[in-house]
């Protein structure tokens, strides 16, 4: 696992989850810093492609060999996409949690909730 | 992201002298049974596991107790305590055995080495140690044979794996004992007891030494070519072995017939519990500890319902395997292998199939 990175274009929630935001679509995955913090995944379960999602409630699980953790919604809205791919190699989301590591496309119920999120700065502020 | 399983601890914990070690090692320390212990090095744990199955790790488990039991008789004290047959224990050998209550839970799963005659050295799970002390110590009264709390005396490393014998050999002045046998030796110029013993399913030794000598001899089986190996490494190993552990597949709620550790348990010895396990023998016990394995995705955690009774008690994703493996007691009538279960993995239904013991053999799987 590489040194610690926390992209500048991304936004980010304190349970360690980060948004690309396009328009109406956001994509969501976990930080470097969780990705760390669980060790090696070795299985990630995902949503069922059209359920919901709320901000601050689970959506996914992830485990690791030791551990099973809940991954947390960072906005609200619909998932219109999971990433399949994890299901064959989950420790994408070790390699490179920002890029083949992401997780769900959700359309946005409420884009407004995204001014609750932090930037680059201060999430990574939060870490200290 | 949010943790389920709870590793907190809030307790002043212990640490073994080889701490420095694993902190400039880069290792993940956590809270286990008092100690500060690492649970996996900078590489991870199938890195790790991987090392053990195909050349060699070293593991410290100086979190792990003794006790010292001596006197003319110290034989006599744990043929009532342990329920494997003391009597027939030589010098030099080794013996695992469960303690039982009266009626037959089990307090701890122990293996005994017989040092001298009337000395003996008995090894305990870091969780029940004191309870285990107590235990010994109670019945000693009115036996001509002391028990003595070991546990600061030494600090003890696993070296296991198909080249662990031959890595800790370089080191040794003399031959090191077989397997199930122990004998003392000096190894880097420090005196050790060293067992041919383990917990992983493969082969390779147990070393005690004095705690001031623990980091000579972990540097030097490291530079000789053992890869460190915390915890979690050490779990999915005796996982995929079969190897039952104390707290999660054992426990004072079950017997050990129940657990499959009937093999260990000589009841006309009349060990503490004796009765109670020949009861559940002569009657047949109503379930079983088996393993099984995942015939599609997820992995099983303890406690995890089986369907139509029955619950997990170890489960992990087996790194040699690449699929979901565990351990759980079944219903007796549902507990031979090739039977298929369903387990409740957080409200999902994970099919599985009762296996044969190990889950894992290199010859047969490698």
């Amino acid at each position: 696992m590489a040194d610690a990175s926390y992209p500048d274009d991304l936004l980010y929630h304190s349970e360690h989850d980060w948004v690309r935001i396009d328009g109406e679509i956001a994509e969501f995955g976990i930080t470097w810093f969780a990705q760390d913090a669980l060790g090696e995944v070795v299985f990630f379960d995902p949503p069922e492609v059209g359920s919901a999602v709320t901000k601050d409630q689970p959506y996914a699980e992830v485990e690791s060999v030791k551990a099973v953790s809940d991954v947390i919604a960072p906005l609200s809205g619909e998932i219109v996409e999971v990433n399949t791919a994890l299901g064959e190699k989950p420790e994408a989301i070790n390699e490179d949690p920002y890029g083949a590591g992401w997780m769900v496309k959700v359309k946005l119920s409420d884009p407004s909730e995204q001014e609750a999120l932090l930037d680059r700065e201060a999430y990574e502020a939060s870490l200290q | 992201m949010r943790r389920r399983v709870a590793d907190a601890s809030s307790q002043t914990l212990k640490r073994t002298p080889l701490h420095d070690r694993h902190v400039a090692a880069s290792a993940r320390l956590i809270p286990f049974a008092g100690w500060e212990m690492p649970v996996q090095y900078a590489d991870g744990i199938r890195a790790e596991h991987v090392a053990v199955r195909t050349a060699a790790g070293v593991f410290d488990v100086s979190h792990m107790g003794q006790i010292e039991t001596t006197g003319p008789q110290a034989g006599a004290l744990l043929q009532r305590l342990i329920s494997n047959d003391v009597d027939a224990l030589q010098v030099g050998a080794s013996l695992y055995a469960v303690l039982c209550r009266e009626d037959g839970g089990i307090i701890d799963d122990l293996l005994t080495y017989r040092l001298a005659p009337d000395h003996y050295l008995t090894v305990t799970n870091a969780a029940n140690h004191e309870r285990d002390l107590a235990w010994f110590q109670k019945h000693a009264a009115g036996v001509e044979a002391e028990v003595a709390d070991a546990i600061d005396r030494y600090a003890m490393l696993a070296v296991q794996g198909p080249r662990a014998r031959e890595i800790v050999q370089t080191a040794a002045d003399a031959p090191l004992p077989a397997r199930h046998t122990v004998a003392e030796r000096t190894l880097v110029g420090r005196r050790a007891i060293v067992c041919g013993t383990g917990y992983t399913g493969e082969d390779g030794v147990e070393v005690l030494v004095a705690p001031e000598d623990a980091v000579s001899v972990w540097d030097e089986i490291v530079r000789r070519g053992a890869t460190p190996a915390g915890l979690g490494a050490r779990d999915t190993l005796r996982l995929e072995a079969c190897l039952p552990l104390y707290g999660n597949d054992l426990s004072e709620e079950r017997g050990p017939i129940e657990a499959g550790l009937g093999w260990c348990c000589k009841e006309d010895t009349g060990f503490v519990g004796a009765e109670a396990v020949r009861a559940v023998r002569e009657a047949g016990p109503s379930e079983r500890l088996r393993p099984f394995r995942l015939t599609g995705p997820g992995i099983p955690r303890p406690g995890n319902a089986i369907a139509g009774g029955g619950v997990v008690t170890s489960g992990t994703l087996s790194p040699c395997l690449d699929v979901g493996i565990g351990m759980g007691y079944v219903p007796a009538d549902r507990a031979d292998v090739g039977t298929a279960i369903e387990i409740d993995v957080r409200g999902k239904t994970r099919e599985a199939v009762v296996a044969e013991r190990p889950l894992y053999r290199k010859e047969r799987d490698g």
